[in-house]
């Protein structure tokens, strides 16, 4: 497959269980290695990236929000001090006000509930401050209601900062609702691309 | 029971292992009961055990009445084997035979060397290879314990330790937690070994000075030299090991290659 996302766009990529969705979201950021082909960030072969330093500009946020063990800040602080540098409070707490967490930047991690937990993980990935934003399935593993506010959250984190995400969905409806355009794969092959509108009709039905 | 059957000491040793090897297999039954299977691993465990101690406790006679630097060929055809040994125990490990190699190479080896240099380990070819082979084989279950334990370690975390990867952590660091809980994990059996020592157990060592005729405080002294020397191997094998698999663990571009083994899948029921 041959694909080019643009710099400011939300990409949804969609398909079946077992398509390839989350590995080819992997590659993205090296964290598998490709077997074939080439990946380009800003006209460089990412090959040529220190994998640290490209991992550090494209952000992932996974389905499981795996935070560390501590507190929110320390979370939050965990990327900066990779590259050596401290997080300062008052980014700490802009960031928290971003992914509606403002004001609780010392509490321990362990009294999070499933949304406010992918709220820390988005607000982590966010501190390294990334031009790229990976999301793979943010809210499978939560409520309708919990969903709704992820899905706002990315939309606005990804607005306000000017980032191109590239998001994996099962599900075809919030596809429809997040994406600029969406990705259709199957068996680990790129099916089509296009617009929401291009892609999905009004059912919610793969054209 | 088994004195008054058997005239003479060769048939005595056969009746004691066919004694023992019987143990062993009810053990192995017993477990089976509660559906852990030992079977393959036991059988061929008590095979090879019997068959290489024979077949060595004989080459020794020879090999003992020899020149003392044969030892060394010895020692090394030992820390090789234990090498294979512990790779075999570690499947799914990359890298397992090297790091192995290495480990219980620079570990047990350097201090067999050093302390026979010191003259703690006589350089008699009865002494060195005896006192070798107990520091490779201890530094050998040590080295097993290591990488199991971080592979299990790193198979239960590895959702956490790529998280840190995708931030940009440099690979060593997202798995200091588990090769720190590796090594102590590792290190209990030598150091309980050292603790106890004279209370819980008496090494077969000193009841063998002490029939040699050695005297029974310097016989005590010897048992407290040779734990700790096992106890130096052994934690010296832990530390090399532990420098080995954080890096055996990733690919070159960082990335976590240390992944979970598939399950085998048991067939339940049985066919018409």
């Amino acid at each position: 497959m041959t694909i080019e996302v643009r710099k400011g766009e939300v990409l949804v990529i969609v398909g079946p269980s077992g398509a390839g969705k989350s590995s080819f979201l992997r590659l993205l950021n090296r964290l598998d290695e490709p077997t074939g082909g080439m990946v380009w960030l800003e006209g460089v072969d990412y090959q040529q990236i220190p994998p640290r330093e490209l991992r550090r500009r494209i952000g992932m946020v996974t389905q499981t929000a795996y935070l560390f063990p501590g507190t929110i800040a320390d979370n939050l602080r965990f990327g900066p001090l990779q590259q050596g540098s401290e997080l300062p409070a008052k980014t700490i707490e802009e960031l928290l006000t971003q992914v509606g967490l403002a004001g609780r930047a010392e509490e321990d991690i362990a009294h999070l509930s499933g949304g406010e937990a992918q709220r820390v993980s988005a607000a982590r990935a966010l501190a390294n401050t990334p031009e790229v934003l990976l999301l793979d399935e943010p809210t499978s593993a939560l409520d309708a209601e919990a969903t709704g506010e992820v899905e706002k959250l990315i939309l606005t984190v990804v607005r306000q900062n000017a980032l191109t995400g590239v998001m994996v969905s099962h599900d075809l409806a919030q596809a429809a609702r997040v994406a600029d355009r969406v990705m259709v794969m199957s068996k680990g092959k790129l099916e089509k691309i296009g617009t929401a509108n291009e892609v999905i009709n009004a059912e919610g039905a793969l054209r | 029971m088994l004195k008054e059957l058997f005239a003479n000491q060769l048939a005595l040793g056969c009746g004691q292992a066919a004694v023992v090897t019987l143990l062993a297999l009810t053990v192995m039954l017993l477990a089976r009961q509660r559906n852990i299977h030992l079977e393959r691993d036991t059988i061929v465990a008590l095979v090879r055990g019997i068959v290489q101690i024979t077949a060595v406790g004989s080459i020794l006679v020879l090999l003992l009445r020899g020149p003392a630097w044969t030892s060394i060929f010895l020692l090394t055809g030992m820390i090789l084997a234990a090498a294979g040994m512990s790779a075999g125990r570690s499947k799914g490990m990359p890298k397992s035979f090297q790091v192995s190699l290495y480990a219980i190479g620079a570990g047990a080896g350097s201090v067999i060397a050093l302390m026979t240099w010191a003259g703690v380990i006589d350089t008699r070819i009865t002494s060195l290879v005896p006192i070798g082979s107990m520091l490779i084989a201890n530094a050998m279950n040590t080295n097993s314990l290591v990488m199991n334990r971080f592979r299990s370690e790193v198979e239960s975390h590895a959702g956490l330790i790529e998280t840190g990867l995708a931030l940009g952590a440099e690979s060593k660091q997202t798995v200091v937690p588990y090769v720190q809980i590796s090594v102590q994990a590792s290190l209990i059996p030598a150091i309980d070994s050292l603790r106890s020592l004279g209370i819980v157990w008496i090494p077969g060592l000193m009841a063998g000075m002490l029939l040699s005729g050695a005297r029974p405080i310097y016989a005590a002294i010897y048992q407290f030299v040779t734990i700790s020397m096992i106890f130096s191997s052994s934690g010296l094998t832990a530390l090399i090991c532990s420098l080995l698999i954080r890096s055996a663990a990733f690919s070159a571009a960082e990335q976590l290659t240390l992944r979970p083994l598939p399950v085998p899948v048991r067939a339940v029921g049985r066919s018409v």
